[in-house]
């Protein structure tokens, strides 16, 4: 049942004393960085001042640009000889952000992921087989890790290359495997072609789903298809990785790793604290790192805690899926729109296909949203009309959750630009 | 008897039929009447063929979404007259029509309207009962249209 019984079913009190002694022990190694040396000198603020563990509000933020601004060496606070292992988070825009972990650094790392894997049902005699990119992004090396650390069977496949990915699941007969949910409905569309079925054809009994945002309705499409249990996992890799929150066998909220990790949820405009239950930013401080501590760090991730225990007796607090990210945000018209809507808007219409894509347009002075949806290929009935009433309903329901009205075209199944890694949602055409 | 229409998805983009008839004319299945029913951004090709069960295979390879849809191909005197005596009939016992097209077979003799309507097996005995001929798929892929040879 647990990994660590005494650490994920400890009380809230001993599990906020342990906090605060790894938080104070946390920032007396931070400071040995140039970063958190200055940092702290600037805020006038001295590691014994951290009496409490209130007194992490005194720490200043620590955002995305300062890793890159301090890019490479500044967040250091051990020599380079102590270091074994860097990780890099996809730079998608300017310059990549690197991570290092010292040896006690990568052992804690895999303890999470081994423990995060085990809660959700991995087992010793599990064959799992890992389809995500191996490499500088951590969901490769760190699930691999992790599963090696609870003892399945652990096949490298990496991602892409969905014949031989289906190959290597029947020929061993993966239990388990690691996925992005995008990559897990076109899989299955590879499957269909090859006129196999998951649940016959292959021993898959569960999988971790992760890396990209996804609604639960998609959750339950990928379940439905492959008549497997997927669990939603989330890390970042300035907290390692994954590993960091987790879905135990409730399928409901992840459990945040609070022995390792404190956990802030802040209002993104006033920065101050938000109640459990309410959406705001997700912060978070490193407990144990020892290579590059990471002080209240602004993941730019939206969530909520869930507030209430969990029937699995783990006491560490849930945090809901991701519901957004505070820069992906779209805004059109003054309102404030996230692609995650509009995905779980568009999955409970019946009749809608695989994949959307979202066009933002400016015509004139009016920004306008496009969205090609995919119709489901069972749903064409030759009839035009039918077909239409389906782009209305779209029109509609968009309009009555978005505000928005958007333009919206039917598009044939499978014809939308898919990617054998993060599906690409929102296409931005507006001159900045 | 019951023919077949074969109803096609496409997006309004240049190329679309082009796309259509070149799978078609690879696949050797003859054309025998086309309608577009569009909206502004997307349409329904239909299309009366000489071996719909083909084209629908070769289509569908081609990564289209086509559907096969029964439809009455009903024998009408192509002179003045002709057609009204048909329509006139399916209104007067009720029978919505979807969508309607035609194709002459020998002009000034005979002509073929498609109908897809809401109530297939009511109209199809319907106009039987009243003296039209229905034909089905393979009397619709063994009869020669556009013939314009005959004095
Ligand atoms: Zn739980």
């Amino acid at each position: 049942m647990y990994w660590e019984k005494e650490l994920e079913t400890m009380n809230r009190e001993q599990l906020a004393t342990l906090q605060l002694e790894r938080l104070q022990e946390t920032t007396r190694r931070a400071v040995q960085s140039y970063y958190y040396g200055k940092a702290f000198t600037d805020a006038g603020l001295h590691p014994k001042d951290i009496r409490t563990l209130d007194d992490i509000r005194r720490i200043p933020f620590t955002t995305k640009d300062d890793l890159r601004e301090n890019w490479p060496y500044g967040f250091l606070a051990v020599s380079k000889d102590e270091l074994i292992r860097m990780h890099s988070s996809s730079g998608t825009t300017g310059r990549a952000t690197v991570i290092f972990h010292t040896k006690k650094d990568v052992d804690a790392w895999t303890n999470l992921v081994a423990r995060s894997m085990y809660m959700a049902g991995l087992r010793k005699s599990d064959v799992f087989q890992n389809m995500m990119t191996y490499g500088l992004f951590t969901g490769g090396l760190g699930f691999h890790y992790g599963a090696e650390r609870v003892g399945a069977l652990t096949i490298p496949a990496g991602a892409g290359n969905s014949k031989r990915q289906i190959q290597l699941m029947r020929d061993f007969d993966t239990t388990a495997i690691h996925i992005i949910p995008s990559y897990a409905l076109h899989l299955y569309t590879v499957f269909e072609e090859l006129g196999l079925k998951p649940q016959k054809d292959t021993k898959v009994r569960m999988a971790f789903i992760g890396a990209e945002p996804h609604s639960e309705k998609m959750r339950k499409r990928i379940e439905e298809f492959y008549g497997f249990r997927a669990f939603n996992s989330y890390g970042l890799s300035e907290m390692n990785g994954p590993g960091v929150a987790f879905e135990c066998p409730e399928q409901n909220g992840m459990h945040i790793w609070e022995d390792n990790f404190i956990v802030e949820i802040i209002d993104p405009v006033t920065l101050q604290p938000v109640p459990d239950g309410r959406e705001g930013e997700l912060v978070m401080t490193t407990l144990l790192r020892e290579g590059m501590p990471v002080l209240r760090y602004r993941t730019k991730d939206l969530t909520r805690i869930l507030p209430g225990e969990c029937p699995c007796g783990r006491t560490h607090r849930r945090i809901e899926r991701i519901t957004g990210r505070t820069d992906d945000m779209m805004i059109l018209k003054g309102v404030n729109i996230f692609p995650i809507q509009i995905e779980k808007k568009l999955m409970e219409i019946p009749g809608v296909g695989r994949n959307f894509v979202i066009l933002l347009e400016r015509e004139g002075f009016n920004d306008l949203m496009h969205i090609k949806v995919e119709v489901e290929r069972e749903f064409f009935n030759g009839e035009l009309r039918h077909l239409e009433a389906l782009r209305r309903r779209i029109v509609e329901e968009l309009k009555s959750d978005i505000l928005i009205t958007p333009k919206v075209d039917l598009v044939e199944p499978d014809s939308l630009p898919k990617t054998e890694g993060k599906a690409v949602r929102v296409i931005d055409n507006r001159e900045k | 008897m019951i023919a077949h229409q074969l109803s096609i998805f496409a997006e309004n983009k240049p190329g679309k039929l082009a796309a259509v008839t070149s799978v078609l004319a690879k696949a050797k299945v003859s054309i025998r009447a086309t309608t577009i029913a569009t909206t502004d951004t997307f349409g329904v090709i239909n299309l009366i063929v000489d071996d719909p069960t083909a084209a629908q295979a070769a289509l569908t390879k081609a990564g289209m979404m086509v559907k096969l849809r029964p439809v009455l191909a009903i024998l009408i005197d192509d002179k003045p007259g002709g057609l009204d005596r048909l329509t006139q009939l399916l209104f007067k016992e009720g029978v919505n029509v979807n969508n309607a097209y035609g194709f002459v077979l020998e002009s000034r003799e005979k002509a073929v309207f498609v109908v897809d309507v809401d109530q297939m097996e009511k109209a199809e005995k319907l106009v039987e009962k009243n003296g039209f001929r229905t034909l089905d798929t393979d009397a619709l892929s063994t009869i020669e249209p556009f013939h314009y040879m005959k004095y």
